[in-house]
């Protein structure tokens, strides 16, 4: 990546710091998602709050720590350390798919816009499509993570060395991509053409998956923890770096041979970043407390939250990109209107 | 690091041998009555009798890294589970990690030095081998194993001393020390030891670097709260089988050996650091730690480090105390150690 120069700190920045309502959590948060216009916060252990404008309703859904969660916008899964995968809806409806019957921690869940679900424990990965039929699939190592294709019941499994692509309701032999190392967080690009993974060391790593052919993408000062894909596909947002580095993957050979783009520089490394579902905007949280609207065009920024605080660890925007959420590691979180 | 490492949650290896008494012992720290909370990571579930939501079953999986360094592996494992186990954060104190007896613990160790993450939340406290009286003897001879779990430890609990004759205990000793003279040994029956001495014992903090000396010449950290009677207690514990051996049995032990440098005169860093940083580059493979404590020329700080194989930290300590004397010194436990080269080296860098 090549050397750039932070931009200055400006007291003109535009801010809409003033229009974010407080969300009283009162526990660490990992993640966020939305379930219509409603905010989910994933608790570091036990609960998930929903949360509609400052509204909160705390709901049990697990006995320890949480470890994953995934939505659909219809349902959130969490996976937690007490071997149970449960499911809660916005009105706190809470239900448990699953039970793991040697109690193992639910290490990752995916979920399909068909209803299946996707989960692991240890080296074996469960679906179960929404008539109930589970099926499971042993990989050579731990499972890092987990995503659906986007067309078909294609069940991407990533783990150490490579990647298997399973079909889970097909008795055909899962595919294989190789690639040496350890492979942690798996996301399909909407279009189906690519598969990218975080892998342990500070990379990302690509297959083109018409042709397997690989595609390195390096040079993160830390390991990559968050990525999302920009509306309409052309870029994938990473953190990783103190400025968010976006992969432009709009043509047939993807980010291969191209420079990444490198936007909203700070002194602080990008821990979070989610794209806006309709807009080419996304938003970032960094390790010190900060959090941007960028619009990818031409860079612009806009103050969510000022630097202060714990890190950034949870950002989600509403299916119909007008509201954002966002919640520190210590459980300081807000919802922003647009 | 004395600051951060004290927000950090601190790291016990359980190491051993199968059958040597590890679990035994793991029982023993989560049913004292000590008022902490331990989480635990054990590679098999089951065997731990106490009711504890915190025990986390691991698959020892070695991954090498993607460096191009060979014996550059990390327990993916353990980065997984340590991440995870942050999630409860402030529900334990400190965090047990139990290998197979069959484990190397250099991939364990070397997580802690390479992985940022398990770098920022968690500290390697030290490396305790559980071993057997009765049967380490054999296992140093067929199991390489076995011999990787002594030389790599900061504290050995020789387990089942009530299964041995005096001068069977006298030799097995003997053959700890022709590994590794460093680490505290403690003998035991049924793992009865004071938990102080095997946990939160800092020995890869770098602030607590204070002295390298072969364990069984000086007096042991351990021995701090008695003082008093430290002749006595030396006696009864290091030198009792002297009275028959004339002085303890040296063996050499064909392929682990211990080397250990030192020099009163002053060492110029700008040869030293190159020469130390291209032998563990070079011959990392063969040495499975070291450490040292240096004096520079024209430095008022002592300057430490260790090593893990290939991997290196090192740091300016604290002022040389007036008192004190200027030595450095540095010790290398590893297998077929090019002694004479590493002396020549050494030697070179002396300013």
């Amino acid at each position: 990546m090549k050397d750039f120069n932070p931009a200055p700190e400006t007291a003109s920045i535009v801010s809409v710091t003033d229009r974010v309502t407080k969300v009283a959590l009162g526990a660490p948060a990992t993640a966020v998602h939305f379930l219509g216009d409603v905010a989910a916060f994933i608790g570091a252990e036990e609960s998930v709050t929903l949360a509609t404008g400052g509204e909160t309703n705390v709901a049990a859904v697990h006995a320890g720590g949480i470890l994953c969660s995934a939505s659909d916008g219809k349902r959130v899964v969490v996976g937690g350390d007490d071997g149970k995968l449960t499911s809660i809806d916005a009105r706190a409806s809470v239900e448990t798919l699953a039970t793991d019957a040697k109690r193992r921690w639910i290490d990752n869940v995916a979920l399909h816009a068909d209803g299946a679900v996707a989960w692991s424990a240890g080296k074996t990965a469960f679906v179960r499509a929404p008539k109930g039929e589970e099926k499971s699939l042993d990989v050579p190592s731990t499972v890092g993570g987990l995503a659906f294709a986007p067309k078909g019941v294609r069940l991407a499994v990533a783990h150490y060395n490579g990647v298997t692509l399973w079909f889970p309701n097909m008795g055909a032999k899962p595919e294989f991509l190789e690639w040496k190392g350890s492979h942690l967080g798996v996301t399909f690009s909407a279009d189906n053409r690519f598969l990218v993974t975080t892998m342990h060391e500070s990379a990302l790593h690509g297959w083109r998956l018409a042709d397997s052919r690989h595609m390195r993408m390096t040079g993160y000062p830390a390991r990559v923890r968050s990525m999302s894909w920009s509306a309409g596909g052309k870029f994938l947002a990473t953190s990783g770096s103190d400025s968010v580095i976006l992969w432009p993957f709009a043509s047939k050979d993807g980010p291969m041979g191209k420079e990444p783009l490198m936007l909203a520089p700070l002194q602080a490394k990008a821990t979070v970043v989610a794209c806006n579902p309709r807009e080419e905007v996304f938003a970032v949280g960094y390790s010190d407390g900060t959090i941007l609207m960028v619009r990818i065009e031409d860079g612009a920024e806009i103050l969510v939250r000022r630097n202060a605080g714990e890190p950034v660890a949870a950002l989600a925007w509403n299916a119909r990109g007008s509201l954002l959420a966002f919640a520190a590691e210590d459980g300081d979180a807000g919802l922003l209107t647009l | 690091m004395s600051e951060a490492a004290a927000n950090k949650i601190p790291v016990t290896v359980l190491t051993g041998y199968l059958g040597a008494g590890k679990t035994t012992l793991l029982n023993r720290i989560l049913s004292e009555n000590h008022g902490k909370k331990y989480a635990v990571i054990v590679n098999e579930f089951g065997e731990i009798g106490i009711d504890n939501d915190l025990i986390v079953g691991a698959d020892e999986e070695v991954f090498e890294m993607n460096n191009g360094c060979v014996c550059c592996t990390v327990r993916g494992d353990l980065v997984r589970i340590i991440d995870g186990l942050m999630k409860r954060k402030g529900k334990f104190d400190a965090i047990i990690l139990e290998t197979t007896g069959l484990a190397d613990p250099a991939p364990v160790a070397q997580t802690f030095f390479v992985d940022e993450d398990v770098r920022e939340k968690t500290a390697l406290d030290a490396v305790v081998t559980v071993a057997d009286a009765k049967w380490l003897s054999d296992r140093l001879k067929d199991a390489p194993e076995a011999k990787n779990q002594i030389a790599f430890a900061d504290v050995i609990v020789l387990n089942k001393t009530d299964l041995v004759t005096k001068p069977e205990l006298a030799e097995v000793e003997a053959r700890i020390r022709a590994i590794n003279p460093y680490a505290t040994l403690h003998r035991t029956e049924r793992a009865q030891v004071k938990l102080s001495d095997v946990l939160e014992r800092g020995a890869f903090d770098l602030d607590r670097i204070l002295e390298i000396e072969p364990e069984f010449l000086e007096d042991g950290g351990h021995d701090h709260d008695h003082d008093d009677d430290h002749d006595h207690h030396g006696h009864d514990h290091h030198h009792d089988h002297g009275h028959s051996h004339g002085g303890m049995k040296h063996y050499h032990d064909e392929d682990m050996q211990s080397l250990s440098l030192r020099t009163d005169k002053p060492i110029d860093p700008t040869k030293f650091m190159p020469w130390l940083q291209e032998l563990v580059a070079k011959d990392g493979e063969k040495i499975l730690r070291s450490k040292g404590i240096l004096s520079f020329k024209g430095d008022d700080d002592r300057y430490v480090f260790q090593g893990v194989h290939m991997m290196l930290e090192g740091d300016h300590q604290r002022k040389w105390k007036k008192d004190e004397a200027r030595e450095s010194r540095l010790v290398f436990i590893g297998r077929e150690l090019p002694e004479q080269a590493i002396r020549d080296g050494f030697a070179k860098t002396i300013a």
